[in-house]
Formats: structure tokens, sequence, C-alpha cells
């Protein structure tokens, strides 16, 4: 079995459907799981106070805003290279839920600095590279939104997506790249001396898992309402036509 | 019970608060959208089904 497979809408639509129930669960119980036992049965930080459990919501979130935007990045490749419909409607599924991801992070480090840093927000590399990175996932959504041919969409929001690329590695790695700024270095890394304490970390893992789970599901789910947008569009055409 | 959270009180619940709810609203709003554009390619197939 090949996974071009799925490229084909009907079988995308049957294997989803399966899929999207389980996934939909495993996702509140990770997410649940995951942020009751960050907010409740963690510790405060010795230094940070209570501020200590927005790690459980600004780290998961910063990740999957990146990570999202690389997914929407290999699927506009391979739009761009095989034409499967499919991969080009998930990546325009997956910009919201990114955007999203890219705004909690903002809001949630915003908050964040205020007590820590003494400021809500710094033209620091990391920060400005992430809000760069949302204006990005803002114009992609619109250029989708403002393009009536829909092969023609999927193939200026392909580039644009390949030109955003850039800011969404400099997010992640901003703080290697510039050795300034407010922003601290990562907070998980195989860096024993580096990783945050265990009694941190392992909610910490729960609630990224469960923000990967929310992600897969979201684009899946949202996926299936783009396929069935575009046929309804084919048939309302073809009505038209006859 | 929700645990002391001293003088960041306000910091922690306002991040927990507007992260949920943008949350919520992205849920809400795909899964209003889904429900939407599979009721609408129901009533277009339907009508194609009746026309033949």
């Amino acid at each position: 079995m090949s996974i071009w497979e799925y490229a084909n809408p009907k079988k995308f639509m049957q294997t989803s459907g399966v899929v999207l129930p389980w996934l939909a669960g495993l996702t509140a119980v990770a997410l649940v799981v995951g942020l009751v036992w960050g907010f409740f049965l963690t510790p405060d930080d010795y230094k940070q106070g209570s501020t200590v459990k927005i790690i459980y919501l600004h780290v998961p979130a910063a990740m999957m805003a990146i990570s999202a935007w690389f997914m929407m990045l290999v699927a506009s490749l391979i739009w761009l290279i095989r034409r499967h419909h499919v991969s080009a409607l998930s990546a325009r599924a997956a910009a919201p839920v990114g955007m999203t991801f890219t705004l909690i992070a903002l809001v949630t480090g915003a908050l964040w600095g205020q007590p820590m840093w003494g400021t809500w927000w710094a033209w620091d590399p990391r920060l400005t590279s992430f809000l760069i990175l949302f204006l990005f996932y803002l114009g992609y959504i619109a250029l989708w939104e403002a393009i009536d041919n829909p092969d023609a969409a999927a193939d200026l929001t392909s580039v644009l997506c390949m030109v955003g690329s850039v800011f969404a590695v400099l997010s992640r790695y901003a703080v290697n790249f510039w050795n300034q700024g407010l922003h601290q270095g990562a907070s998980l890394s195989l860096d024993k001396e580096e990783n945050v304490a265990d009694v941190f970390y392992i909610p910490l893992l729960v609630c990224i898992a469960g923000f990967v789970l929310l992600f897969v599901t979201l684009v899946l789910l949202r996926t299936r309402t783009e396929i069935r947008a575009r046929r309804m569009k084919a048939l309302i055409a073809r009505e038209r036509m006859a | 019970m929700i645990p002391d959270l001293g003088k960041y009180a306000f910091t922690v619940l306002m991040s927990y608060g507007a992260s949920l709810g943008l949350l919520a609203v992205l849920i809400g709003l795909s899964l209003r959208r889904g429900a939407r554009v599979r009721r609408a390619l129901e009533d277009v197939e339907s009508r194609r089904r009746e026309d033949g």
C-alpha cells in the first residue's frame, strides 16, 4: 500500500472518517490530563513562581506554530510537484490552526514577559520572527480567499508558503543565530543540564502530545470540509453548464 | 480547587483563559463550517439525484 493512495479524495474521506473520532477522543484525553497535571499538580518554580504553569500552553503552541508551517510547506511542495488536490487542501486547512497556535504563543509569551522581563513585548529576534510568522499565516489565508480559481490559489499560496518557511526556521533558531535579546534558549533539550526539571518535563510532554494530536485532528476535520466544499463547487458548476 | 497562584494569579489565569478561549473558537468554527458544508453538499447531491 502506498501513501499516495490517500491523495485520492475518496480514499482520504473513507480513512479519515474512521480515524477521526478516535483521534478526537485521544486529543481530549491528552489535553485534559496534561493541562490538569500542569496547572493543578506541579509546584511553583523557585524563580518564576506560578508563571511557570504558562509553559504548558506556550511551549506546545510555539512548537506547533512552527511545525504547522512545515507541514504546509511539505503539502505545498507535493501540490507543486505531483498536483494532488488533497495536499493543497490540507495545507489550506492547516493554516488557521497554525495561526491560532502562533497567536497563543504570542499572547502567552507577552503575558509571561510582563512580570518576568518587565515588558509585554521586545523587538527580540525570536519574538519578532514569530510576529512575522503570524503575519505570514494571515497573508496565506487571505491569499486563498482572494483568488477564485482554486488551482491558481494553490500555486500562489504554495510559493508564499516557501517564502514564509524562512521565518519559520528563524522562529525556531533565532535564539541560536543571534545570541542576543530577551528570549531564553529552548525549554526542551536532549542535554539534561539545559532541560527543564523532571517535575515540569513529563506534564509538558503530555501537553505537547495533546497539541500535536489536536493539530492532526483539526487538519483532518478541516481537510474533509475543504474536499466537500470543492466537490460542491464542482457540482454546482456542472449544474449551471447543463 | 484552584491552586494558590500568589501575585501572578492574573497572569496565569489570563494565559489559560485566552489560550483555551482561542482553541474553543477554532474548534467551534471548524465544526460549524464542517456541518454547514456537509449539509449543503448533501442538498446539492440529492437535487442531482432527483433531476436524474
